[in-house]
């Protein structure tokens, strides 16, 4: 019954592409995949920003949305119509065809990522043996479409937004590949699939095998986690779109259905990058206590998922905004070293658990490295700098 | 350490997450349709035009002198005086509006109409909600629209409506005893011209009396 469940879309799958010829058998299979995952993240987006604002409001004691619908939650659908009927404003100066493309840019790399996910057991639409490579590649695409986004719309405050998001995304995409390559190092493999069936099974206290409950694993958490947060311009890296000093950066000039997309896009963003963490650290689909295995994969999945999300959320009501110098100060002088002692310190835990050394002793040792580097290296990040309460001359 | 305000800043709001969950009171936002705020006594939002007794158009304090629409420092008032005139509150004849027209869209709620008014004509209403579907009409209230009686006044400002009437109601008293001292003097003026009338017609006239002693030098 509980297999049953847990392997239910992929037998309704089974079904219907069952009744097609076999000739266009792959083709209706992939459509249909490729349905699923755009209905059901879509929606995802829904749900989420919805979530978003009410838990932004609750975190300012606000109740947030809740005129739409009951409790607010059909909120997205009159905001979805909103846009749509939206009058379509294009700038006079701008590169129209650039203008044009660039949202369609943002959306269809962030939806392609989604091939390489593992969703739940025997639920991934690509196999892929280079899936994380593929899933950074399409990613890092992302890029460029802001830049033309920034670039075709001439504006200056959409110039500067999409300067920023560049130097910000390549400055964060370097921790965010390190701080991965640890588990594909471990693993020995860039499949997805392969990387979260290394994280099956349970340890002798209970803790399933996942890579986060390992020292390494954990600083490789926390710092692709940061970096997700700046590649996605998510708060307290939202410099790209800060809308008290760009307005809404490379975006400004996008109205209606276009400025949906980029919204879309960066969520869409968002999930997948989350995604890729729960497949990567925190064990994919599966369950985190070995009694609470009866419960469908792919919820798992989605649990993890929106814990994630809740994270996002409650960081986005938390910090404010760094300034520029701030954030490159972190990318460079923090998040890459401590990346690539993170990596000395998986290749020691690899070579100690080979030699057959007991785990405590491995952890001891990768949990003094990553520790011991962060000390110091905070010490480093702080050094010289005086935090004293600010007084202003002429404000008081 | 190296990240340690951001815990602690998590851990606020993450409180503030759950508080508003578990304690009402956090919740600062008033549910407005439904809900409302009690405003203060002194709120003002748009003037209206008070009149006493039951017939709006007859009871109107104003009579149209036109300082208000002098005053309005965006020009928002528009007043026609009329041709003929009512008695007003004491009794005494004088003009009243014929047109009195507030456009909303230019008032700006200063208040300045109801301080330069003269006869406790004019006063701040607390409606806010006053849009309307139609941006030129809508937005031009006219006389009848304006008009509000003394009982709502006093709802809205109670204090101010009891002062006001308290020296409306004074100086009615006091033009009473005026008149009635005036129409005394009247009738003991005529009596005097009378019986003078009357000394004279009975004895010759006089020379006129002595000029009074000059006042003492200082």
């Amino acid at each position: 019954m509980a297999d049953d469940l847990d392997q239910i879309f992929v037998t309704i799958s089974h079904s219907i592409v069952g009744l097609f010829p076999e000739f266009w058998q792959p083709v209706v299979s992939a459509i249909l995949a490729i349905a699923a995952i755009i209905g059901v993240f879509a929606s995802l987006f829904a749900v989420t920003t919805v979530f978003e604002r009410k838990g932004l409001g609750r975190i300012q004691n606000r109740y947030g949305p809740n005129r739409v619908g009951p409790f607010g939650f059909l909120q997205p659908a009159a905001d979805g119509i909103k846009a749509l009927i939206k009058e379509d404003v294009v700038p006079r100066a701008a590169d129209k065809v650039v203008h044009f493309l660039a949202p369609l840019a943002v959306v269809v790399p962030a939806f392609l990522v989604y091939a390489v996910l593992p969703i739940g057991r025997n639920m991934v639409l690509v196999d892929f043996d280079a899936g994380v490579l593929f899933f950074f590649a399409i990613g890092a695409a992302t890029e460029l479409s802001v830049f033309m986004a920034g670039w075709s719309s001439r504006n200056k405050y959409s110039l500067l937004g999409a300067m920023r998001a560049i130097a910000q995304m390549i400055s964060y995409e370097i921790p965010l590949i390190l701080s991965a390559v640890t588990v594909i190092m471990i693993v020995g493999s860039l499949s997805t699939t392969q990387i979260v069936n290394a994280q099956a099974g349970y340890h002798s206290i209970g803790l399933p095998n996942w890579f986060v409950f390992t020292p390494w694993g954990f600083a490789g958490f926390v710092l692709f986690m940061i970096a997700a947060t700046a590649e996605t311009n998510r708060s307290p890296f939202d410099l790209p779109e800060g809308e008290s000093e760009i307005i809404a950066g490379y975006y400004i000039e996008y109205s209606g259905f276009k400025f949906a997309l980029f919204f879309l896009g960066e969520y869409m963003g968002m999930f997948a990058i989350s995604g890729l963490a729960i497949t990567l650290f925190l064990g994919g689909w599966h369950a985190p206590l070995a009694a609470l295995e009866v419960v469908p994969s792919w919820m798992w999945f989605f649990a993890k998922l929106l814990a994630i999300i809740f994270v996002f959320i409650w960081v986005r009501g938390t910090l404010p905004r760094l300034r520029m110098d701030q954030l490159m100060n972190f990318a460079w002088k923090f998040m890459l070293p401590m990346a690539l002692i993170n990596i000395i310190s998986a290749a020691v835990w690899h070579f100690m658990v080979r030699a057959g050394l007991p785990g405590y002793q491995c952890w001891l040792v990768g949990a003094a490295i990553v520790a011991g580097s962060y000390i110091l290296l905070g010490r480093g990040l702080m050094e010289g700098k005086k935090i004293e309460k600010r007084t202003y001359r002429f404000a008081e | 350490m190296l990240g340690e305000g951001i815990i602690k800043g998590m851990a606020v709001t993450a409180k503030n997450f759950l508080g508003s969950y578990v304690s009402e009171e956090r919740l600062t936002t008033i549910q407005y349709p439904e809900e409302r705020q009690v405003l203060p006594e002194a709120v003002r939002q748009f003037p209206f035009l008070v009149f006493d007794g039951n017939d709006a158009m007859a009871g109107l304090r104003c009579v149209a002198c036109q300082i208000c629409e002098k005053e309005c420092p965006p020009k928002c008032i528009y007043i026609e005086k009329s041709k003929d005139k009512k008695p007003d509150y004491i009794g005494k004849p004088q003009l009243y509006p014929a047109t009195f027209d507030i456009d909303i869209s230019v008032c700006m709620s200063c208040q300045i109409c109801v301080e330069v008014c003269p006869f406790d004509a004019i006063k701040m209403d607390t409606e806010f909600e006053l849009s309307t579907g139609d941006r030129f009409g809508g937005l031009l209230v006219n006389k009848q629209q304006l008009a509000k009686s003394n009982a709502h006044y006093h709802r809205i400002h109670p204090t101010e409506a009891d002062e006001v009437d308290g020296r409306l109601a004074a100086e009615k008293v006091k033009a009473e005893a005026k008149a009635k001292a005036d129409a005394e003097a009247k009738i003991k003026a005529a009596a005097e011209a009378k019986a003078k009338a009357a000394a004279a017609a009975t004895a010759p006239p006089t020379a006129p009396a002595a000029p009074a002693t000059p006042p003492a030098p200082k």
